[in-house]
């Protein structure tokens, strides 16, 4: 019972904190009322269905990405290159797209879903596997995998293929207006939040109804006791990593195939990075993940609003993420400690 | 093919003038980040350190008219947050890894957003000492120009290291990074020599930022940094915690990063992103090389990455 009190309380007072931290910083620097801008916040993420609809567009990539970070987490590794999968994800979905246009438009979505994911996948299982093979710390590697994957990106978007109609943004060529993945029936949202809380949920059903998922437990918990057991650890932390990875690579996909209609830079605009943050708020458990990436992508989209009605410079959201961010984590500590609990026994 | 008379020369000598001017902040941070390490803990968050520390000196060099005086103040901010992530990880259950990477959010946000306002303005930047007065050849004039801070964090690379070796200090921080139940049974505060180590780490970090926006590029915006306060943590793997193989790694990141706007300055314009990617494929193909699967690298401090 406390147990479970303390999951809700912990985070609540991090982010109540971390509010208060915000809020100081508000008042004392930018002289801005803290109560002025949290209403702003509000209205700006939930106000409005307008509002709404934009935190959901948000939301949808945080939910694939924070995925990438989230599933490698369940066997104790820290990836952090959700950035560099979704960008490769969305180039490889932009190229193989454009390579298709012809075919019948759910043939080219397939082709660019299958294109996003194995890249997204492939770069990711990379990091795994120089963890697993060559013992290269995954956090560091991922990180640099990132900065490759968006020179990768440049490269190939302002060189072999680039679009020579597209002259002051270099892009790719565009993928066909008939075959951009269209809008939930009744919104403004893309089917890209579809995407991410199927994927979550399956996500979840892999990892407590499967004896693979179960495996991927023990391992995180003690992967000694997991080789004992006899248990491919390799094998997992490959398929974590590949899954984890695609989930990314989808991100970039439907970015790509809802939103831009074309890869260029506008896909690396933070929402890897920002993934990393949704996973670690949820604890990397999937369905968690789901509000948590509606509340990172409602405060992401009053960012604009803050920065047209009081003047705060845009990074502004990103301080708060990252003093939520280190706020949860020093959190930790206080599990176990924060309620008085009965003596066992 | 005439390229201000030295023709393809050029490439080379722009390498090695990258060599000089931007190993300096992969200098400073990994020096910074050895001497935490070596005390048991990762600071991940050095990026942030060095984005805070650019932002800060050149705020400082604007008002006061000093660069110096911005360079003593991205130092302070380096020790403010090295406390702060010293603090944070030192509280029960709580993985340095991860509060690293909320450090990296949080400082790099935090210097975006107090830094807005110096974006436009030019403050006055860092001298250099011009060591290329014999040569009439203006690219190799430009090449040897060596700015204090190069100079400081050699000096300060080999005091590290003296330090490390020869000291009781240098001793005690190694023995909390080896084993805390041996420097616990001794009496060593582990804690407090593990908060001034990754508080002294921070100030080289924010040096070495204050050199990026006050000396080279010499600016303050927002793309100022690329990862190199990440990269230089990837550095001290590879230079397996010693501060002397640092040095030698941070000139050989400084040449790599130099070798894209070398082959542009030659007109060579043909993959340039791809070799702007130069440093990053660097690290990780010497990462690969360096490390090894059974856990224990050679050098590596036992308690490294230890969660208590």
């Amino acid at each position: 019972m406390q147990a479970a009190l303390e999951r809700i309380a912990v985070p609540a007072l991090a982010l109540l904190a971390s509010a208060v931290l915000f809020g100081l910083l508000l008042a004392v620097y930018a002289g801005v009322d803290p109560f002025d801008a949290f209403g702003l916040m509000y209205q700006g993420a939930f106000g409005s269905w307008f509002s709404w609809q934009n935190t959901l567009t948000r939301a949808a990539p945080l939910i694939l990405t924070a995925l990438c970070t989230a599933l490698p987490a369940r066997l104790g590794l820290v990836i952090i290159g959700n950035e560099g999968a979704l960008v490769l994800g969305g180039l490889a979905a932009a190229a193989a797209g454009a390579a298709v246009t012809a075919a019948p438009p759910l043939v080219v979505q397939l082709t660019m879903i299958v294109a996003g994911m194995l890249a997204g996948g492939a770069w990711i299982a990379f990091a795994g596997a120089l963890r697993q093979y060559r013992g290269v710390n995954e956090t560091i590697s991922s990180l640099l995998l990132t900065y490759i994957a968006i020179a990768l990106m440049n490269h190939f978007v302002e060189g072999p293929l680039r679009d020579p109609a597209s002259l002051n943004k270099p892009s790719t060529a565009s993928i066909g207006d008939a075959n951009m993945i269209g809008n939930i029936p009744g919104m403004d949202v893309h089917w890209g939040l579809v995407f991410g809380i199927v994927a979550c949920v399956l996500v979840w059903l892999f990892q407590r109804f499967t004896t693979w998922g179960f495996a991927m437990q023990v391992i995180g918990g003690n992967p000694k006791t997991a080789r004992m057991m006899g248990l491919n650890v390799g094998r997992y932390v490959l398929l974590a990593c590949g899954a984890g990875g695609a989930a990314a690579g989808l991100a970039g996909t439907v970015e790509v195939a809802a939103v831009l209609g074309r890869a260029n830079a506008s896909l690396a605009v933070g929402y890897g990075y920002s993934g990393i943050l949704v996973s670690f708020l949820a604890r990397h458990n999937p369905l968690a993940i789901i509000p948590v990436a509606v509340l990172l992508g409602g405060i992401g989209a009053s960012g604009g609003l803050l920065q047209r009605r009081l003047d705060l410079p845009d990074a502004a959201v990103v301080v708060l993420q990252g003093i939520i961010f280190v706020a949860i984590l020093a959190s930790e500590t206080l599990y176990g400690r924060l309620l008085p609990r009965k003596q066992e026994g | 093919m005439d390229h201000g008379g030295i023709g393809l020369w050029g490439v080379p000598l722009a390498m090695l003038a990258g060599a000089i001017r931007v190993s300096t902040p992969f200098l400073f941070v990994s020096v910074g980040e050895c001497l935490t390490e070596r005390s048991g803990r990762i600071n991940l968050g050095l990026e942030g350190t060095l984005v805070m520390g650019a932002m800060s000196a050149y705020g400082m060099a604007l008002y006061t008219g000093s660069p110096w005086l911005g360079v003593l103040l991205a130092a302070g901010v380096g020790v403010l947050l090295g406390a702060l992530h010293a603090g944070i990880c030192q509280l029960p259950r709580v993985n340095d890894i991860a509060t690293g990477i909320g450090l990296m959010l949080f400082g790099t946000g935090l210097a975006f957003f107090l830094g807005k306002p110096f974006i436009q303005p030019k403050a006055p930047v860092l001298g250099a000492i011009d060591l290329g007065w014999w040569s009439d050849i203006p690219q190799i004039r430009q090449a040897l120009q060596v700015n204090y801070l190069f100079v400081l964090g050699i000096v300060l690379a080999f005091a590290m290291a003296w330090a490390l070796k020869n000291t009781r200090w240098g001793l005690i921080v190694r023995l909390a990074g080896e084993s805390v139940d041996a420097a616990l049974a001794i009496g060593t505060p582990v804690g407090r020599v593990r908060l001034i180590a990754t508080s002294i780490g921070g100030a080289f970090a924010g040096v070495g930022g204050a050199f990026l926006s006050l000396y080279y590029p010499g600016s303050w915006n927002e793309g100022l940094s690329s990862g190199q306060g990440l990269m230089a943590v990837a550095l001290v793997i590879f230079a397996r915690w010693d501060p002397i193989r640092c040095l030698w790694a941070s000139l050989l990141f400084g040449a790599a990063g130099a070798i894209s706007p070398a082959l542009q300055s030659v007109g060579v314009t043909e993959g340039y992103y791809l070799f702007s990617a130069a440093p990053y494929v660097l690290t990780l193909a010497l990462m690969i090389a360096t490390c090894s699967p059974e856990r224990s690298l050679r050098g590596a401090p036992g308690e490294l990455g230890v969660v208590h």
